[in-house]
């Protein structure tokens, strides 16, 4: 779906993406993350054909960009930054427009798709009140929905959840899931670790405009060989296992095991108590935090 | 896409504004000088406005001599230095380029446009000014030949002026035909001439985020322009410089037609919309759109 090889901006004498091998699957959700300042936005808008590559290809949906960039575009939906819209008119004018601007969109069916996309996005009752009129999470979901207008197989989309509230947030983390199940391939940029974590099943991680992570959820949070114990009898717990017990903080016990139901089994056994047991996993936010640094957003002395 | 641009700027509530503000000048000239009968005496104040008292249907070249030194190159520079400024300081730039709409195409688009504002605005100004006149003025001096039925369209153009319904400054008379076709004409060259304007402000608005900056970059080279033009030092460059030539299209009221000044007004507007416009188009198509 998107295929970059050694992918690199510099804006003057700023590196901001810097030899990026991205690679996204069809009927990936893919979630970029990343500090503010790390290239995000940048590699967004190269893939759209938006800003030029210095050095580097892209390909999307199996076509170089920005070579065949108007063969590309038709079939992507994409949402960069904040929504804009012609703040003078109403949203479905906004979306005819856009609609009617570029090539792909049939005039006869342009009436359904809005009305869809309105649908789809939670505006089906808008009326004729201009943009200027709308808040900030209407405007959000009127850029989803000018997105959605040409039913997409690729959706781009950079930051998307800013100005929702929690319930909008919601909605449009199930309104892609749902996309994605009937086969449109996403790519997500943000930095909401916890938006990602939830919707998405591949990350990628820039760092300083390098992509220093890029793999699946469920590998990255596959479990670490830890089995972390709650025990009212903690003292015998840690006699029982003798050398695997790799940290004791009062009654909970990080225990290097495979098979929590073989510790279990054995703790049980052996007379321990046991309040509660969970296989260790990492958070997204610890393999994020890991592998980044400060963001560009953070201006301080370097201390080595 | 041009269809959409068009639609934009028809919906666009600034349009109207302006042209109607382009035509409220003229208007309230005439009101005022209708009311006191004080026309500035031949040969001085804006060109034309002496005569109009005498025929009014000479009234659109006298409005048009008002809106163009300043009002219609200031319309003209907003607009058309808001085309990709705007889009862009607004957002939609990027939402219109991913949709995708090609930029040459955008900027094609965007010329027709600023092109339809700026015949609108022109034609606007001539037909109210025209009816101000004929209604203010009347459309033929009262001591002239007198003969009604000149008035009439249509008549034929072949006789040296035969029916004499306005005055041509070199004191001819014209007939409504011949004043139809060189109105057309100083339309025309007044176009012209603000698509050269549009030229350089569209290109700034490709290379500044800022509508206020190509606006006024526009009219700063016109004033530039303004100041060389009366500089006698300046003389080996005048014959290049973009307002040489704009007041030719009064040219078209002397008898008969003086048409050096005229073709080289053409010539000078028509070199400067074709070196902004590739300087805009070479700009625009490799640029990276941040905003």
């Amino acid at each position: 779906m998107i295929v970059t090889r050694r992918l690199t901006k510099r804006f003057a004498a700023v590196l901001a993406v810097d030899a990026v091998d991205l690679d996204v699957r069809a009927g990936d959700r893919y979630g970029l993350l990343g500090p503010n300042g790390s290239g995000k936005t940048t590699l967004a808008r190269m893939l759209l054909g938006l800003v030029y590559a210095t050095s580097g290809e892209i390909e999307v949906l199996g076509k170089p960009v920005p070579g065949k960039i108007n063969q590309v575009l038709p079939q992507v939906g994409a949402l960069v930054e904040e929504p804009a819209a012609y703040p003078h008119l109403s949203g479905r004018a906004n979306l005819r427009l856009f609609d009617a601007a570029g090539p792909g969109g049939s005039r006869r069916t342009r009436r359904q798709r809005i009305d869809d996309a309105l649908a789809q996005v939670g505006l089906e009752g808008i009326d004729r009140r201009p943009v200027k009129a709308y808040s900030l999470g209407m405007r959000q979901r009127l850029g989803l929905a000018a997105a959605l207008v040409r039913r997409p197989r690729l959706l781009v989309l950079d930051e998307p959840g800013n100005g929702l509230d929690p319930r909008g947030i919601r909605d449009f983390r199930q309104l892609l899931a749902d996309l994605n199940a009937a086969g449109t391939t996403i790519f997500l940029s943000s930095h909401l670790l916890s938006e990602v974590e939830l919707l998405c099943t591949r990350v990628g991680v820039l760092d300083r405009g390098r992509l220093v992570l890029q793999q699946d959820l469920a590998e990255l949070q596959a479990p670490t060989g830890r089995i972390i114990v709650q025990t009212p009898d903690a003292a015998r717990a840690v006699a029982l296992l003798d050398g695997r017990v790799e940290a004791r903080d009062g009654a909970r016990l990080v225990v290097r095991h495979d098979d929590p139901a073989a510790l279990n089994a054995r703790l049980v056994a052996d007379g321990v108590r046991v309040s509660e047991m969970t296989v260790h996993r990492r958070t997204l936010e610890e393999v994020v935090l890991d592998v980044t640094s400060a963001g560009s957003d953070q201006v301080g002395g370097t201390r080595q | 896409m041009i269809t959409v641009e068009l639609f934009k700027l028809v919906r666009r509530p600034r349009t109207w504004i302006s042209i109607a503000l382009l035509c409220a000048l003229p208007v309230g000239v005439a009101i005022f000088i209708a009311v006191t009968h004080l026309a500035p005496p031949p040969g001085q104040g804006a060109a034309f406005l002496s005569a109009v008292v005498q025929d009014g249907s000479l009234y659109p070249a006298a409005a048009l001599a008002l809106v163009l030194p300043v009002f219609l190159p200031v319309a003209v520079a907003l607009v058309a230095g808001d085309s990709i400024a705007g889009e862009a300081t607004a957002g939609t730039l990027r939402y219109l380029l991913v949709r995708p709409v090609g930029r040459t195409r955008l900027l094609l688009a965007k010329l027709v446009a600023v092109a339809a504002f700026v015949l609108l605005a022109v034609v606007a100004v001539t037909l109210t000014s025209y009816i101000t006149g004929v209604a203010l003025f009347g459309s033929a001096p009262p001591a002239a030949l007198g003969r009604p039925g000149s008035l009439q369209a249509g008549i034929p153009t072949g006789g040296v002026q035969a029916g004499t319904s306005a005055t041509s400054l070199s004191g001819a008379s014209l007939t409504l035909t011949q004043l139809v076709e060189r109105v057309a004409g100083a339309v025309a060259l007044i176009t012209v001439s603000m698509l050269g304007v549009a030229a350089i402000a569209l290109f700034l608005s490709t290379v500044t985020d800022s509508v206020l900056g190509a606006a006024f970059g526009a009219l700063a080279a016109l004033v530039g322009s303004e100041v060389l033009v009366t500089l006698n030092a300046a003389a080996a460059i005048q014959p290049y410089l973009p307002t040489r030539y704009w007041l030719s299209w009064i040219d078209f009221f002397r008898q008969p037609i003086f048409w050096r000044e005229i073709q080289r007004g053409f010539g000078i507007q028509a070199m400067y919309v074709a070196v902004f416009l590739a300087a805009a188009w070479a700009n625009f198509s490799t640029k990276d759109v941040t905003t």
